[in-house]
């Protein structure tokens, strides 16, 4: 595991959740000091919220409801900080473990269980308002990187970001992972975004683990300092820190929207449970190493800070029921989940007409028309 | 006008009749492609939508998916065919199935263009016949079209299609002289067709191939044996209707292609032409393709791609039986 740099880090908020920002973080207090109680409040509500459903996910798969499901513990601060950053305009690329950044956006944490439960691959219409401009997850690795990129050339073409109006102006962000930072499609991504000058982030969570390979296997040096290869900046951050993971996302999207081009973040986090439920980590990572980042876990550290800034018992309370719902909903409605029509998978590989699909649909239909004859 | 001008003309109309049409390739701007097929439009157009790419294919069509999100209809050139595989994931894995993993709410009206084929004397990557790859990918269409008037006309069609796209373009042709109808499109995109009529042999094949089926036919007839010639145009979807009604007519046909026989589209046409006209046929279905080889040194592409006396080869076997 690559020690944090810690001189070029970002945090705001120390691991007890004292208020003890690094050096790195003086010019983003402003950002921080802006924020509200309600948006602090929030902040960890997400985190709880999300940690909660991610719990029950783990716990669905575990009962056989669930083919596969890869936790999001552990990273939630990194990911909320992110999406509370952006603006309603903006547009999300995620890989597959985002599921803070969907649900926090609006998706139905359901549509997430149906791709995990073999329902469909993509789960939800990004295209639809309630989705909040999430894209669906992406499951091979950095493939997402260069759809962004494109999706940001093209808000360039259409004169949709740049214009120095940041009620209007749109932002792409994309999430990807220290295993995925030696794809070369990132590369690409990362070449195009600069040509183009994307308005765009590029947001790494760097969870020291690509299953069982440790980040050193990825890199020697640090993912962040990649970017200046490319031209662009780039920030560390401690990604256990909601608040420095909001303020640096913060200043990152409006450096983006703006027309200052594409902007590069590394947050450096952890990922606390299995790569999916089908991994073991017990095999190649210690219980020591564990330990150490549940003791830099985001949640706890912004509950210690919220409790030193006097929230009442009765909002950590009430924080926590809203999760136990959650869960519980989430739960009763994965029960109640149906199966699939056949002749579904026929209906969306091409918008227009095939021939070939519809003769096979065709005789599908045909064959399991003599099977139910035979049956009867 | 050649085929190359005709694609041309093809891409100006397209881009003049929708503003969100983009081209987007290495070397297509100032230099107009090493083909020069986009020559011109550049200037016509301006650089946001004659664009000329960094030097990455899997970058060049994964960009291209992220602007059919937000919108646009790009439409990739990649510079030779051999030079699609860098792109291959971002096509077979992305592109081709985006539509399906949204169950519909997102299309994907991405066209890749590709010159592709043999005949002119290159280096390695630079005369291959990748069709099957993608023919295989469900999500995907493919045509090739053989003249400049399907040249002018399917590439509109394929820029207006809701889907991929991937355009094979016949680089041995693309200097071809044809009239061009710019008032009327004359067939479908994805429909095959008769163009020249016959009673003995039904030959068949796609993309420059087309200009051998004839040579051989004009040369058979010569011999007292009447072929009938199909292009098949669209290698996915393919139409096998004329296909089909033209060897219940001859009980005979021919496949020919460039690119090596094993799993390719010739081989799949000769199994459905089997299972579906198996009584009308006389003689087994006959494929005459490229060599299971690399694409050799060009001083051998002359032995390695059909021509017609191997067409005619095959066509004497059929008719022995």
């Amino acid at each position: 595991m690559t020690p944090p740099d810690e001189s070029a880090l970002v945090r705001v908020l120390a691991a007890d959740g004292t208020f003890a920002p690094t050096p790195e973080a003086e010019r983003y207090l402003p950002i921080i000091d802006a924020l509200s109680d309600a948006e602090l409040e929030t902040f960890y509500r997400d985190m709880v919220v999300v940690r909660a459903f991610d719990r029950q996910a783990t716990n669905l798969q575990r009962q056989g409801q669930l083919a596969l499901w890869p936790p999001s513990l552990g990273q939630e601060a990194a990911q909320v900080g992110s999406v509370r950053a952006a603006r309603a305009q903006d547009h999300f690329f995620p890989s597959y473990r985002e599921h803070v950044v969907a649900m926090t956006r609006g998706v139905d944490p359901l549509d997430i269980i149906r791709v995990m439960r073999g329902l469909t691959h993509g789960g939800w219409d990004p295209t639809d308002p309630r989705n909040g401009n999430v894209h669906i997850y992406t499951l091979v690795l950095g493939s997402q990187t260069l759809h962004a990129t494109g999706f940001g050339m093209g808000l360039v073409f259409d004169g949709r970001c740049g214009t120095g109006d940041p009620e209007r102006d749109e932002a792409v962000i994309v999430y990807y992972g220290d295993g995925a930072s030696s794809q070369g499609d990132v590369h690409e991504a990362m070449v195009f975004a600069n040509t183009y000058r994307t308005p765009q982030v590029f947001f790494l969570q760097n969870n020291q683990w690509a299953i069982s390979v440790p980040v050193a296997t990825q890199t020697r040096g640090p993912l962040h300092a990649r970017a200046a290869g490319y031209g662009m900046p780039s920030t560390l951050v401690d990604g256990n820190d909601v608040l420095a993971s909001y303020a640096v996302s913060k200043l990152a999207f409006d450096e983006a929207r703006s027309g200052s081009g594409p902007q590069a973040i590394e947050a450096t986090t952890y990922r606390l449970g299995a790569h999916t439920t089908s991994d073991d980590p017990t095999k190649y990572r210690t219980s020591d190493e564990e330990q150490s980042w549940v003791a830099r876990d985001p949640i706890a550290r912004m509950r210690a800070f919220l409790e030193g800034r006097g929230a009442s018992a009765s909002f950590f309370s009430e924080v926590d029921a809203v999760a136990q719902a959650t869960a519980d909903d989430v739960r009763v409605r994965t029960n109640e989940l149906g199966g699939l029509d056949a002749a579904s998978m026929f209906a969306h590989v091409y918008s227009a007409d095939h021939r070939l699909l519809q003769e096979q649909e065709r005789w599908l239909a045909d064959y399991e028309a003599t099977l139910e004859g035979g049956v009867a | 006008m050649p085929l190359a001008k005709a694609l041309n003309a093809g891409l100006r109309a397209a881009m003049t009749a929708d503003d969100h049409v983009l081209l987007i390739g290495e070397d297509i701007g100032k230099l107009g492609g090493v083909f020069r097929v986009t020559e011109g439009l550049q200037a016509e157009f301006g650089e946001r939508r004659v664009i000329d790419s960094p030097l990455a294919e899997s970058g060049l069509v994964g960009t291209a998916i992220g602007l059919a999100m937000a919108g646009f209809r790009p439409v990739v050139e990649i510079q030779f065919d051999g030079f699609v595989f860098p792109a291959f994931d971002q096509i077979t894995s992305q592109l081709a199935k985006i539509t399906n993993r949204h169950e519909g709410a997102m299309q994907m009206p991405v066209v890749i263009r590709i010159p592709y084929g043999g005949h002119i004397g290159a280096i390695e990557h630079h005369q291959e016949s990748p069709e099957a790859y993608f023919a295989h990918t469900p999500g995907l269409r493919v045509v090739s079209p053989s003249t400049p008037n399907d040249a002018y006309w399917m590439i509109q069609d394929a820029i207006t299609s809701p889907d991929p796209v991937i355009f094979l373009e016949p680089k041995a042709k693309y200097w071809m002289k044809g009239e061009v109808d710019t008032s009327e499109r004359a067939l479908a995109l994805h429909a095959s067709r008769i163009v020249r009529r016959g009673t003995d042999v039904t030959v068949v094949g796609h993309g420059a191939m087309v200009t051998t089926l004839l040579q051989a036919a004009a040369l058979a007839e010569s011999e007292g044996t009447s072929c009938e010639v199909i292009d098949v145009r669209s290698l996915s979807p393919i139409d096998y209707g004329p296909i089909l009604d033209s060897v219940r007519r001859t009980g005979r046909m021919v496949y020919a292609q460039e690119a090596p026989g094993n799993v390719s589209v010739g081989s799949e046409i000769a199994a459905t032409v089997m299972e579906r006209a198996f009584f009308a046929l006389e003689s087994p279905v006959i494929r005459v393709s490229g060599f299971d080889v690399p694409f050799p040194p060009a001083k051998l592409e002359g032995v390695y791609l059909p021509d017609a006396d191997r067409i005619l080869e095959a066509v004497d076997r059929a008719l022995a039986y």
